[in-house]
């Protein structure tokens, strides 16, 4: 398995920003895709609310679709009961906590907003212990 | 229309851009978040690189009153640092460690790794929907 090197890394990162400030300086809005997932299924938003939403989802496939195929070998066998933990954590977490990676990770630091960057080290410490406690203990 | 045009070319940026870092490998976040073990610490390179682009075009893009094509900028309500903050942060760092998915790469891996996607993403939303409920 061929490791992306930092330079993938780093100008992959950067069009995630550049993604962002484009959707912040021209509609206004935070490019976090947790807020606009569950707002989408969640909340009642009227029409043109609902549109950009679904714009954003579906380009964000698609913008994935047209980098494919991947470089990395598929994970296969992984336990189902994790996956589930998983998702329904992530779920929770992000919505209790008003974001994900995206939201707080990338557009609230950099508008630094203090909310974000506690958000960021918390979950990015959680995610620490977790991997560790997996890896080291359990996996 | 213009709004719906600028959603769809920024998120197919930020799909690409997922793709082209490897966000969206599952297992290298894990490496990633391994910091006391095998670490990969390719993907401080992503937040490194976004952060940094938003950290310099925001301070410019708030210097306008209103953005390009809307009313207002739509920033976040709270402003407080509190328990809920840090719990929802917790609860999400734990998932996201436990399979490597945070929402982006989640979704994203209905078409990459679709055996994997059918069972996280529909926790995804269930959880979402739980936390809704106490979301205030």
């Amino acid at each position: 398995m061929l490791e992306a090197l930092p330079s993938q890394a780093l100008f992959g990162g950067i069009l995630i920003g550049i993604s962002a400030a484009l959707l912040l300086a021209f509609n206004g809005r935070i490019a976090g895709i947790s807020g606009i997932l569950y707002n989408l299924l969640f909340n009642p938003l009227s029409g043109a609310e609902r549109g950009w939403r679904i714009a954003f989802l579906v380009g964000l496939v698609a913008g994935g679709y047209f980098m494919l195929p991947v470089e990395f070998e598929l994970r296969q066998g992984y336990s189902q009961w994790l996956l589930i933990a998983s998702g329904l954590a992530v779920g929770i977490g992000t919505r209790i906590g008003n974001g994900c990676t995206s939201g707080h990770g990338v557009c609230g630091i950099g508008l630094m907003a203090g909310r974000s960057v506690v958000a960021t080290v918390t979950f990015m410490a959680a995610g620490i212990i977790t991997v560790t406690i997996l890896r080291q203990f359990i996996g | 229309m213009q709004r719906i045009i600028i959603a769809l070319i920024s998120s197919l940026i930020f799909g690409a851009g997922l793709v082209i870092s490897e966000m969206v490998n599952p297992t290298k976040v894990q490496d990633f978040l391994d910091l006391f073990g095998n670490w990969d610490s390719s993907l401080a390179f992503v937040m490194g690189g976004a952060v940094a682009v938003t950290l310099v075009t925001s301070r410019f893009i708030l210097k306008r009153k209103t953005p390009i094509f809307a009313d207002r900028f739509y920033m976040a309500v709270k402003t407080s640092i509190d328990a809920r903050l840090v719990l929802g942060a917790s609860l999400f760092g734990l998932g996201w460690g436990l399979s490597g998915y945070c929402p982006g790469p989640g979704i994203l891996n209905a078409m990459i790794n679709p055996a994997e996607a059918v069972v996280f993403l529909p926790a995804l939303i269930i959880g979402g929907w739980i936390g809704q409920r106490y979301a205030a």
